[in-house]
């Protein structure tokens, strides 16, 4: 598989990273030998095996529905550049 | 009933299916230990986890895994015993992951179906393609400020179940029986409270036209619809509206629409270039959910009486309708109330029809009008059940036990004490009766002529006047009886 630079520039997009065309050349080059690497793997049949989500035989950890009332506002703003009553405010977004 | 739609040139027909994002009723959030208060004070409830400051991890609150397992088992569905949880990658304000946490391939329920009742006695399957766990996200107030948009994540974070229809819907009308049946399997549950206006139940509504036989149309969703009214609104003018664009020649593009509840119309969220590519994949900070299938059978132990068990039940024992058994168990409160009114006397259960007419007409009409719910009715359903065994024990005629319904629901009082306190027992004393209804043929004498002339109307007339003097507790049965009788001597 190759990528071209509409693939970048929309993977970027996606990303919201901003890149200038060299950039978005010099990725493509990137990307595309790492694609070619690991398109070694394609060299192995996997026809009868299930994909693997994690690696680790590891049961998932569960806990218990209590909560903590934390009353974080203060905490979780402090690091907002801009903030009203209680509110993260962030720049107009409507869809 | 046809399902087509009248165009201009040829008939069309819907083809609906419905995403219900119902939330997990649930003390902490899906991943985190914050609560799940609603109302509470903006970015009150947010752990690091919520706020996904770098380095925190999710940590699964297996409550929630249950309640989806429970919801699974009240849709006749399929429990998976490995499912994976993904990640949904978009950008948005409310979103500071920057992912939702979501399951994609692998739900932890898979294939169901609920059943929908008609007025008409019919039903129909819905079939059900599967259920998953996700993280809510936060919420954006847009219109507070001119420039800014303000975000509360309180909400982030929350358990939601997703629960995703097949296309099977044919109506505005389905889609409102469908969800009103997924909401009342949850609220007997218990594993969703079921709120609509809070927002812990909301659907997104996937509509397309096709012409009868053919292939599926292209389809639009309108996003977030929380009520049913809405959602009935939206389709039938999605519906409108697609039809006009393909009669006039045009092509729907699959778009994601708004619902304008103000205007009733649908407009267009996201542009066809921008349409998002979520990039799933294995969330790595989560192993697969691997449930044992002895867990599935102890929490099949758990599931209560469900709205078809209980329909089943009403239509067997007190021979009910299909259609009223359905309409009185989808709503679990109004159920439990008429189990409740049927056990206060063994000869009820014959005269359930009765009840269930007390219930939903007369009481549901005192509630509405002073906008109480059947919970917080102060007519206690013990009561109840003692006036509709004075109605069929003809101790009181229907129309007093009007005004004694109306007695009780001001005062709470008992309804023997009332028709007691006020002398409102039924006269069934046949002595008593003829003396009136002497009395009624001796003070008109002219209508007695014209009645034996053959004017049989005027029988209406002898029995208001023969009530009147009763003060309305007469026996009518009775009455009406001696009347005709010492009418036809008159001759």
């Amino acid at each position: 598989m190759k990528l071209d630079t509409n693939t970048i520039n929309k993977i970027a997009k996606l990303a919201r990273i901003k890149l200038s065309e060299e950039e978005a050349e010099d990725l493509l080059k990137d990307m595309n030998s790492i694609l070619d690497w690991v398109e070694q793997l394609n060299e192995v049949n996997t026809d009868s095996i299930e994909p693997l989500a994690n690696i680790s035989s590891s049961i998932l950890p569960q806990r218990k529905d209590e909560s903590s009332d934390v009353n974080s506002s203060d905490e979780i703003l402090q690091n907002s550049p801009d903030k009203l009553e209680g509110y993260f405010a962030v720049p107009k977004v409507v869809e | 009933m046809s399902n087509l739609i009248k165009g201009k040139k040829h008939d069309w027909e819907t083809v609906i299916g419905l995403e219900i994002h119902a939330q997990v009723k649930s003390n902490s959030k899906l991943f985190s230990s914050s609560s799940t208060t609603f109302g509470s004070k903006p970015n009150s409830q947010v752990s690091l986890v919520d706020a996904a400051m770098p380095g925190m991890l999710p940590v699964i609150n297996k409550y929630c895994i249950e309640q989806a397992i429970k919801t699974g088992i009240g849709l006749n569905a399929k429990i998976n015993n490995y499912s994976i949880f993904d990640r949904k990658n978009y950008f948005y304000a409310d979103l500071p992951q920057g992912y939702q946490i979501s399951q994609y391939k692998h739900p932890i329920v898979g294939e169901g179906k609920v059943t929908i009742d008609f007025k008409d006695g019919s039903s129909k399957d819905i079939r059900i393609v599967r259920l998953h766990l996700e993280q809510d996200a936060g919420k954006s107030l847009h219109d507070q400020n001119p420039t800014k948009t303000y975000v509360d994540l309180n909400r982030s974070g929350v358990a939601l179940m997703e629960i995703v229809s097949e296309p099977d819907i044919r109506n505005a009308d389905e889609a409102g029986l469908y969800i009103n049946k997924i909401r009342s399997i949850l609220m007997y549950l218990d594993t969703c409270d079921g709120n609509m206006q809070e927002g812990s139940l909301r659907a997104d509504v996937n509509i397309s036209v096709r012409k009868p036989g053919d292939d599926y149309g292209t389809r639009c969703e309108i996003k977030n619809l929380n009520s049913i009214k809405f959602i009935k609104q939206a389709i039938n003018y999605e519906v409108k509206r697609q039809i006009e664009v393909l009669e006039e020649g045009g092509v729907i593009e699959q778009n994601t629409l708004l619902f304008n509840t103000s205007t009733g119309k649908t407009r267009p969220m996201r542009s066809k270039e921008e349409a998002h590519d979520y990039r799933y994949f294995p969330d790595p900070d989560l192993l697969p959910l691997v449930i044992g299938q002895s867990e599935i059978e102890n929490l099949k132990n758990e599931i209560p009486e469900l709205p078809d068990d209980r329909k089943k039940r009403y239509i067997n024992e007190y021979n009910l309708s299909n259609y009223d058994a359905s309409v009185l168990t989808s709503d679990k409160s109004v159920s439990d109330f008429f189990d409740s009114v049927i056990k206060v006397d063994s000869r009820l259960k014959k005269s359930s029809k009765i009840v269930v007419n007390w219930i939903t007409s007369e009481l549901f009409s005192l509630l509405n009008e002073n906008d109480l719910e059947i919970n917080n009715s102060p007519i206690t359903p013990e009561n109840l059940g003692k006036l509709v065994k004075l109605i069929i024990d003809d101790v009181i005629s229907g129309k007093i036990a009007k005004d004694v319904l109306l007695e009780m629901f001001k005062t709470k009082k008992d309804p023997d004490k009332i028709i007691e306190d006020k002398g409102l027992k039924q006269v069934t004393d046949t002595s008593l009766i003829e003396t009136i209804v002497d009395d009624v043929i001796d003070e008109n004498h002219k209508m007695v002529d014209q009645y034996l002339l053959g004017k049989d109307k005027l029988l209406g007339f002898f029995v208001g006047q023969a009530m009147k003097k009763s003060k309305g507790k007469a026996n009518p049965k009775i009455l009406n009886e001696i009347l005709k009788e010492k009418l036809s001597k008159k001759n």
